[in-house]
């Protein structure tokens, strides 16, 4: 059982690129279709969960599952088959870079890779913004600004954004009764 | 020392980590680039296009890489494991008390409130790439660059794969600044 968990997460670990989203179907197909360890339903609800904790989708997916199996030691095992394989190929990456990195056209190609980089991570921006209220966007112009420009800690903009969250929420009970 | 330090940072990272890989990103260049001083942005966009090129989640692969090039082995391994503990600790408790917290309320307004934080921090990394206030030549040498950006968002509108558009990106270069310089 727990060689299953390990190998089915290793395999997930070592064969999706692109991380977080790219490897949902795939841990969907082993879990739900291949392994029957989970009906959808059940996996739609854990992603909900997985979104809303801190770390990557795909790390609190494998904990959940895992943790659902074979308790402590099941969410250890599902953990550590997913990160092991990225680690070794990381590892192996990092060791050898350097002895290319000044290599002229490796250099060329890590020129034109870095804007391309930038744009991956601005497209998630470009998606989310369609999402926003115009509050959202208020906020949102506000963190990018003092962020950037202020160096403000993006942590502390984190944990307000949740008190006030809460402290709304306990308002709006106390006021209207029932939730 | 260093040890301690990418220990702290990086249990941070793991903590805060709300809204999975990208908005990772941020807080690790926030804690990698700006406070520590690590890396420099070019550095630590190089190190982003192999995490994307490689298996793996993108935050975890940076950590091992970060971790790699700060402290060698054991640098790698303390990175890797103080991103993930936060995430399994609060995983396991949420999983835990999972049937109470479904359609909670309070979560949900939370994670509602968060995301134009978490929007507001992706596009601070994205504004810091662009305009680095550190040294070097940066990321946008010249206007390659801002062609190269502009067809990758191109791409990712059409869907195209993102690693297909990195591969395609460093041919690019190869292609204009390699050859240009041979001949």
């Amino acid at each position: 059982m727990l060689l299953q968990l390990f190998w089915s997460f290793f395999k997930i670990g070592g064969f999706t690129f692109g991380g977080g989203y790219a490897m949902i179907p795939l841990i969907e197909r082993e879990i739900t279709e291949k392994h029957h360890w989970m009906a959808k339903e059940e996996f739609l609800d854990m992603l909900t969960l997985a979104q809303a904790s801190p770390g990557p989708i795909s790390l609190n997916t494998a904990v959940f599952v895992g943790y659902k199996m074979k308790s402590y030691i099941g969410g250890m095992t599902a953990l550590l088959g997913l990160i092991l394989p990225p680690f070794a190929v990381i590892l192996a990456v990092a060791a050898f870079f350097p002895m290319v990195q000044h290599n002229p056209w490796v250099e060329a190609a890590f020129r034109t890779m870095r804007p391309a980089v930038v744009a991956l991570m601005f497209w998630p921006v470009v998606i989310w913004i369609r999402h926003l209220k115009p509050w959202g966007w208020a906020v949102m112009a506000v963190v990018a600004v003092s962020v950037w420009y202020l160096h403000w800690s993006p942590v502390w903009f984190l944990l307000s954004a949740a008190t006030l969250a809460i402290g709304w929420t306990f308002y709006r009970a106390r006021k209207g009764g029932l939730r | 020392m260093i040890l301690w330090q990418l220990f702290v940072s990086y249990l941070k990272i793991g903590f805060f980590g709300f809204g999975g890989g990208y908005a990772m990103l941020s807080l690790i260049q926030n804690e990698v680039v700006l406070q520590h001083q690590w890396l420099t942005n070019a550095e630590f966009s190089d190190i982003l296009a192999i995490s994307q090129m490689t298996p793996g989640p993108i935050a975890i692969n940076s950590a091992t890489y970060i971790g790699y090039t700060l402290a060698g082995v054991p640098g790698a391994c303390v990175a890797t494991f103080s991103v993930c503990l936060p995430a399994l600790t609060i995983m396991v408790l949420l999983t835990r008390f999972f049937l109470k917290l479904k359609e909670n309320p309070y979560l949900e307004n939370v994670i509602s409130a968060m995301r134009p934080v978490m929007v507001g921090m992706i596009a601070a990394a994205v504004l810091m790439l662009m305009f680095p206030q550190d040294e070097g030549m940066g990321n946008f040498p010249d206007w390659c660059s801002w062609v190269v950006f502009a067809g990758c968002l191109f791409g990712l509108w059409k869907k195209v794969n993102p690693i297909l558009l990195l591969l395609l990106s460093a041919l690019f270069g190869i292609g204009i600044y390699g050859v240009v310089c041979w001949i």
